[in-house]
């Protein structure tokens, strides 16, 4: 795995706090970085991500909006407009769908509709994915939605050292970004993070593990299970090489192809419903291209299409390590 | 314990030219002969240029267009109480705000025909790019507002809407955002009773749209939208409150929609002449023509005036419209992110090439 700052300072720290440095530094770097949503004040976010920032930088940075997403962010669509870089929390990505028609309608289509004249530089935090022991609509993967609409950006970090670098090469961004927090392990993995700012670059996936027989690509909270079937894998005789797109718009298509054409084999991991889902974007991007390398079917391990279940049943429901490795299995075996 | 009020609200009327075109001198604006004389001719050449983009569609070289005729006095009073320093957040059918506010006519005209060029307002106009879906550029003004009080920049922003939009949830959660952060907003509600067919008594039980603003906390008031001067006052005033600090107002512009709701849109088929008369002869052009023409600042030669100036500068336009080259159209990804992803390199390159081998060879 990539790591800067040799000789830096580092801290132990997991995707919340890397999260919170992030926010911290790009707010301390350009003035007109603005932190806005629901408890993101006084009562530093429901998982803690905002804490501390209303006293460093005072309410007019960091605003405890109402209960109102379309309005959070549709004002910050104006106040980009007017030159502010606003950072918005949405709480969960199962309320993030009262502000579709703002991101669809609006933040992604300003450029295009001014002809380059306005920039929308928000960014748009928000935790997904399961894992949390939450009720309904708290542990939504619907990333597909998003990454389907020209204009918009999406990344997700899979980890506190992606997520840092991550966060701050999306505030920086000139176009609007969705940045899907894994919320199922905020506070689950610890790893060092420089204490400096570092720019992970948008649209570059990364190579998480070297492998030579077949190509495992996920993203986000899902990266875990397939690293731990990848290493399962290689008990067993298969080399496995895992990708972590890390940006699911724009796809970078070069690092799946490069890979996929080096082991011929392909098992896609996600824990949005199948149907629909970004899975299928890769497998036909690696049909269109490499289809002449493929030696076995490209297998998908995703959610159903079903409703992401209650936390009784979201053991079923999401992929891990032992569903991955019957993937692994299956293509290895063709 | 005795039930009693706790609160009581009433919303204010302001008219201050009568039909007749007879003024309440004690509410006239401070406006000079020359400025009252400006109005005229602004809503004179919003007037012509609307029926100029109704004849243009009709000879097929505009798409679709939304008339703005008898909703002139809502626009240009409004738009005439903004300084350059203020901003505009238009929805679609606001082409005499536009004018007023320097966007050249070419633009509007062009963004009718369905060139995306006509789009590319100058940003120092501060006029955000027509919103064609009915209330969700609401919260951009409430946002815009938001930055420029951060800022403390003495700027009001004014974002313009009809009576349908007062029905969507993005209009309720702007006006509460404005409400209680006291940002520097201006609503424009031009009510001109009609959402395509549905009348105004379908978006609302409530006897005004005014009185909306009191429930988010701040001043909502009714104004005679076909009465320029009434607009005039009360969107100065307005500006200035939001400009100094005094947070948001809801301006409701009663007026009328005299035309179809687009070129598309066929309105006999749920509206009488019995209906649409009466407002006929409330039109704001002619009021004021009446007002200007008993403190002598309309003559027949000066109306001519006005009308052949207006005539020659929407013509001058639609040639600057035919002037222009067919869209590029690499122009279609161009401005989908700031810089052209990897993927839609390959799109626009992939969609080049296909055009490329099927032009014409040359001999």
């Amino acid at each position: 795995m990539q790591r800067i700052a040799k000789g830096g300072s580092m801290a132990r720290l997991n995707i919340v706090q890397s999260v919170n440095r992030a926010l911290q530094q790009e707010m301390e770097r350009n003035a007109n970085v603005v932190v806005l949503g629901e408890d993101v004040g006084r009562n530093g976010g429901v998982f803690r991500v905002t804490e501390g920032l209303l006293d460093r930088f005072g309410e007019d940075r960091v605003i405890d909006t109402p209960l109102s997403e379309s309005g959070i962010v549709g004002i910050s669509i104006g106040m980009a407009a007017y030159g502010l870089v606003p950072v918005v929390e949405i709480q969960f990505m199962g309320f993030i769908y009262g502000a579709m028609e703002q991101l669809i309608s609006h933040a992604s289509r300003i450029r295009t509709r001014s002809r380059g004249q306005y920039h929308c530089p928000i960014v748009v935090r928000t935790p997904y994915g399961a894992g949390i022991h939450a009720p309904e609509h708290h542990s939504e993967s619907t990333e597909a939605l998003l990454a389907h609409t020209p204009g918009l950006k999406v990344v997700v970090p899979a980890g506190p050292y992606e997520a840092k670098g991550l966060l701050i090469a999306a505030i920086r961004d000139p176009d609007p970004v969705i940045f899907l927090e894994p919320a199922g392990i905020y506070r689950a993995v610890k790893e060092e993070v420089p204490d400096e700012e570092y720019v992970l670059p948008l649209g570059v996936a990364r190579r998480v593990r070297e492998g030579s027989d077949l190509t495992l690509i996920s993203w986000g909270a899902m990266l875990r299970p397939t690293v731990e079937a990848a290493n399962q894998a290689a008990t067993e005789g298969f080399s496995a090489e895992v990708i972590d797109l890390r940006t699911l718009s724009p796809i970078d298509s070069d690092s799946i192809l490069a890979s996929v054409r080096k082991t011929g084999r392909v098992v896609v991991v996600h824990e949005a419903p199948r149907t629909g889902g970004l899975g299928g974007e890769v497998a036909a991007l690696i049909a269109e291209r490499a289809l002449d390398r493929l030696e076995a079917p490209i297998g998908r391990v995703t959610g159903f299409d079903t409703v992401v279940p209650l936390p009784k049943m979201e053991d079923y429901y999401l992929p891990n390590k032992e569903r991955v490795l019957e993937a692994i299995h299956h293509v290895m075996e063709f | 314990m005795p039930r009693k009020p706790i609160k009581q609200f009433s919303v204010e009327w302001l008219q201050i030219l009568d039909e007749l075109g007879r003024p309440d001198p004690s509410l006239m604006p401070a406006l000079s002969p020359k400025e009252i004389q400006s109005l005229y001719e602004w809503m004179v050449l919003s007037r012509v240029f609307d029926e100029r983009a109704l004849a243009l569609q009709r000879e097929g070289r505009l798409g679709t267009y939304a008339p703005i005729r008898g909703q002139e006095a809502s626009q240009v009073g409004s738009a005439y109480a903004l300084g350059p320093s203020d901003w505009v957040f238009p929805a679609f059918r606001e082409m005499g705000v536009g004018i007023v506010r320097g966007i050249p006519m070419r633009m509007l005209f062009q963004y009718w025909s369905g060139d995306e060029r006509g789009s590319e307002i100058p940003l120092h106009r501060h006029y955000f790019p027509t919103s064609i879906p009915v209330g969700t550029h609401i919260p951009h003004a409430a946002g815009a507002a938001f930055a420029a009080k951060l800022r403390k920049d003495p700027v009001a922003v004014a974002v313009y809407f009809g009576d349908g939009a007062t029905s969507k949830g993005d209009f309720h959660e702007a006006m509460n955002l404005a409400g209680i952060f006291r940002l520097p907003v201006v609503f424009f509600c031009q009510n001109n009773q009609w959402a395509i067919s549905v009348p105004v008594g379908r978006q609302t039980a409530a006897p005004t749209l005014a009185q909306k603003a009191i429930a988010y906390g701040f001043d909502g008031l009714q104004v005679d939208g076909n009465d320029i001067f009434a607009v005039y006052r009360a969107a100065k005033e307005a500006v200035e409150k939001a400009r100094t600090g005094g947070g948001p107002t809801f301006i409701e512009c009663l007026t009328y929609r005299m035309a179809d709701h687009t070129t598309a849109d066929d309105a006999s088929r749920y509206r009488t002449e019995a209906m649409l008369k009466p407002w006929l002869a409330k039109d704001p052009i002619e009021r004021l023509r009446k007002f200007m023409e008993t403190q002598n600042l309309w003559t027949p030669p000066y109306g001519e005036q006005v009308r052949a100036e207006a005539d020659r500068r929407v013509a001058e336009s639609v040639r600057e419209l035919e002037e222009q080259p067919p869209p590029d159209p690499a122009d279609m990804f161009r401005y989908t992110y700031y810089e052209l992803t990897p993927p839609l390199k390959e799109q626009m390159d992939g969609l080049l090439n296909f055009l490329k081998d099927r032009e014409p060879k040359k001999e």
